[in-house]
């Protein structure tokens, strides 16, 4: 707490327990309109307005109607300065529990809140990685001192750190396909830990750098008990798509298969061909595995997904009952489905494939810029 | 382009290049331009929403090596 303001700082750790543990949160999000239209903070117990600074210069009078007194309030801009601005303002109107969102939706953007999802058949151990602001989630897979990642995300400092507080070695990172919507920090971390880096090849044709190839038949192992990690090549989201089955008990499924939606084929202009691979993979391979397989995406579409204490995952045999995308008898109408009338693509995907591909290099200033705004990876992210 | 006045926000940061043009368009007479200059890529979008906002004009924006220039005629 400042002294002389009565203004708190919350940092983007806070606020995800608090959207996790769906505690009640008043916030005021201050950007421009069309930023805050194209994403904003969600979760259960948020209830969130858009007022853009520029209309409180000259006083928040216009805001406080608008502002219960009986909530707690946090202010948010995109990078932290004009939330800072509007909710000192507030605070010396006289109003208290007012905080503000420290490295605004910049900082909420890249933070990794990192979830148990369950022990493993040795004593290890694996732990989702929710990327909350943009809908992303990355895995680590631990046993008996070393750990695999699965679908690392750019911020690999945070899965480093994890290790080190875990004391184990990261062994493997894998990218489960080429992805489209953010930047693989995969490769980077490979080189950085001395790990060993696996995509699928069917992905790989054009990429400027080598790697192991992850394909069915392979196993990885983690530790010293050999937790197995074995691929299943599910394409359809991209052509080399696979999918990874930890411990006989979770599917890692990227993004072939979320918790409401499936993925989208078109990403890689290719959605017309694509389409028979995605529905062999969801309405075949799949059906062959075990309906007790614990489903793991690689994004989430919608804040209602996030289950107990923020974690992201679902019975494959639930998801058979309930997901609307694994639910389209006709063909027809499931060909239409998946190439009609899908969500925008994600903002920047062709750059982004390229720097996944290591065919250009931006700046970190660049990348973040390529990765703003949701990630619209699947069919009915509208 | 000929302006009555020009604020220069070069290194300031959010909120600050909006506050000062705000300031000084308020001391114009209306159809006088004023002319804004700033450094931080982050107010460009919210410059323009502003400016959309307030029914004034933005007549001319251009953008040289990092910095922007705006032209706002004040309604």
């Amino acid at each position: 707490m400042n002294a002389t303001t009565g203004l708190t700082k919350m940092t983007s750790h806070e606020l995800a327990r608090i959207v996790f543990h769906h505690k009640e949160l008043f916030i005021l999000d201050v950007r421009n309109e069309t930023e805050f239209s194209d994403w904003k903070i969600e979760g259960k117990g948020i209830e969130i307005i858009n007022i853009p600074y520029f209309d409180l210069i000259d006083g928040v009078d216009s805001a406080l109607d608008k502002i219960p007194e009986n909530k707690p309030l946090l202010v948010v801009c995109a990078k932290e300065g004009s939330s800072v601005f509007v909710a000192e303002q507030i605070v010396e109107a006289g109003r208290t529990n007012v905080s503000y969102l420290e490295g605004g939706m910049k900082a909420w953007s890249e933070h990794l809140e990192p979830v148990k999802v369950g022990d493993l058949k040795d004593g290890g151990s694996l732990y989702q990685f929710v990327r909350i602001g943009k809908g992303c989630l990355s895995y680590m897979v631990l046993s008996n001192g070393e750990a695999a990642v699965v679908d690392t995300l750019r911020m690999t400092d945070v899965f480093e750190q994890f290790a080190r507080e875990k004391n184990v070695k990261i062994a493997h990172t894998i990218d489960t396909h080429l992805h489209a919507d953010h930047i693989s920090g995969g490769r980077q971390l490979a080189a950085k830990e001395g790990a060993t880096y696996w995509l699928p090849p069917k992905d790989a044709t054009e990429v400027t750098f080598s790697y192991e190839s992850l394909e069915d038949g392979k196993e990885i192992e983690v530790g010293k008990s050999k937790i197995n990690i074995q691929p299943v090549y599910s394409p359809g989201h991209t052509i080399g798509s696979t999918s990874l089955i930890v411990d006989d008990q979770y599917l890692l499924t990227g993004d072939i298969l979320f918790i409401t939606s499936i993925g989208r084929p078109d990403l890689a202009g290719k959605a017309e061909d694509w389409v028979g691979d995605l529905r062999t993979t969801l309405y075949t391979r799949f059906k062959e595995l075990s309906n007790d397989l614990i489903v793991l995406p690689a994004h989430f579409g919608k804040v209602t997904e996030l289950g107990e204490g923020g974690k992201v995952a679902a019975r494959l045999g639930d998801l058979y009952q309930d997901n609307p995308g694994l639910n389209i008898t006709d063909e027809a109408e499931f060909r239409r489905t998946v190439t009609e009338n899908l969500p925008p693509q994600p903002n920047a995907y062709q750059e982004i494939r390229q720097t996944n591909m290591g065919k250009i290099n931006p700046s970190e200033e660049e990348q973040r810029e390529m990765e703003i705004g949701p990630n619209r990876c699947a069919v009915h992210d509208q | 382009m000929q302006a009555d006045i020009t604020v220069d926000t070069k290194g300031m940061a959010c909120p600050m290049p909006i506050v000062k043009a705000k300031k000084a368009l308020d001391n114009l007479e209306p159809g006088q331009i004023m002319e804004v200059v700033s450094t931080d890529k982050g107010s460009v979008n919210d410059f323009q929403a502003w400016v959309k906002q307030t029914n004034h004009e933005l007549v001319h924006y251009v953008e040289e090596n990092g910095v922007f220039t705006f032209y706002v005629k004040k309604q």
